[in-house]
């Protein structure tokens, strides 16, 4: 039980999350009105999902400095567990948006086709999912691993154009962007008051705790499958 | 007698201050309010949101005791 404090905390700050979370003070927002609320759930996915990708590059490393079966586990399931993440941030996204940018705003659903940043997510999360694809496609273990870490550190690389500087650095209606018209940055002091930022780092960590619970499960399931190649 | 009238008195008086200097606060704040944003403010007046952080948290509560019984499931297997 002492190992597992983590698992207790995470429970414990996503109870708050939800509970500060609708029922604290928000910063009253043209526009946004409560939907700012979806900082605590929307934007923690993407933060879980940058941790979880990050752990999984490392473990990337980590294999191909020793060529390590296991470490090649822990790669793979972090990465699955990011993915889910970002799947689930693109959907909540999607959600957001048809309150926030299709209907006020006079914009169509043609210019919401076009964001930066929609795409560029788009992108990074099918790179990841080609991670998947090649994994599956070959049929010798070891080369299976060698081929896929690497990949898996081209994959990292390719989240940062992708989702940080590109959607940045074109005019976008994603909060963050320069010229965004609806756009107040998030994380701007005068959106996310001192209120808001004391739910929304529990949140954030909290939500990175599940994500990592989970690939750890996945992780001691396939140590179990794999026995006989870690051992022998 | 009569002090204990004079003090119903002054008590009254307070709260009518109480009230009063209530409503100025508030009365200040809709000013200082240059644009009116429209808030769940009457969902959160008649309590129902509660059902809506209850229903959330059922959820999150049941997910936590399923990851929880798979944790311990796939223990027991590592202990085999």
């Amino acid at each position: 039980m002492k190992k597992n404090w983590w698992k207790i905390l995470s429970f414990l700050l996503l109870v708050y999350t939800v509970f500060a979370g609708f029922l604290g003070k928000v910063p009253r927002l043209p526009i946004l009105n409560e939907t700012i609320r979806n900082m605590y759930f929307h934007v923690c996915m993407w933060f879980g999902m940058m941790v979880l990708f990050i752990i999984s590059a490392i473990y990337s490393i980590k294999y191909l400095r020793n060529f390590n079966h296991k470490f090649d586990i822990y790669a793979s399931s972090y990465a699955s567990l990011g993915c889910l993440f970002g799947v689930l941030g693109y959907i909540t996204g999607t959600e957001w948006v048809s309150v926030t940018w299709v209907t006020d705003q006079g914009q169509s659903f043609a210019s919401v086709l076009k964001e930066p940043k929609l795409i560029g997510a788009a992108i990074a999360l099918l790179i990841y999912g080609a991670y998947f694809v090649l994994r599956g496609s070959f049929t010798d273990i070891d080369k299976r691993s060698r081929v896929s870490a690497v990949y898996n550190i081209f994959a990292f690389a390719m989240l940062f154009p992708s989702i940080w500087i590109i959607p940045r650095l074109v005019g976008s209606l994603h909060p963050g962007a320069p010229g965004s018209d609806s756009g107040n940055p998030a994380l701007d002091k005068n959106d996310m008051d001192m209120g808001m930022r004391a739910i929304f780092y529990p949140a954030v960590i909290g939500w990175t705790l599940l994500g990592v619970w989970i690939a750890t499960l996945k992780i001691r399931i396939q140590l179990i499958k794999d026995k006989s190649i870690i051992n022998g | 007698m009569d002090k204990k009238h004079f003090l119903n008195r002054l008590y009254s008086f307070g709260i009518k201050v109480g009230i009063y200097i209530c409503l100025l606060l508030i009365s200040t704040n809709s000013f200082a309010q240059t644009e009116q944003v429209d808030m769940a403010d009457a969902m959160r007046s008649n309590g129902k949101i509660y059902i809506v952080v209850a229903v959330c948290l059922t959820i999150l509560v049941g997910l936590f005791l399923y990851v929880f019984s798979l944790d311990r499931k796939i223990s027991k297997i590592e202990k085999e």
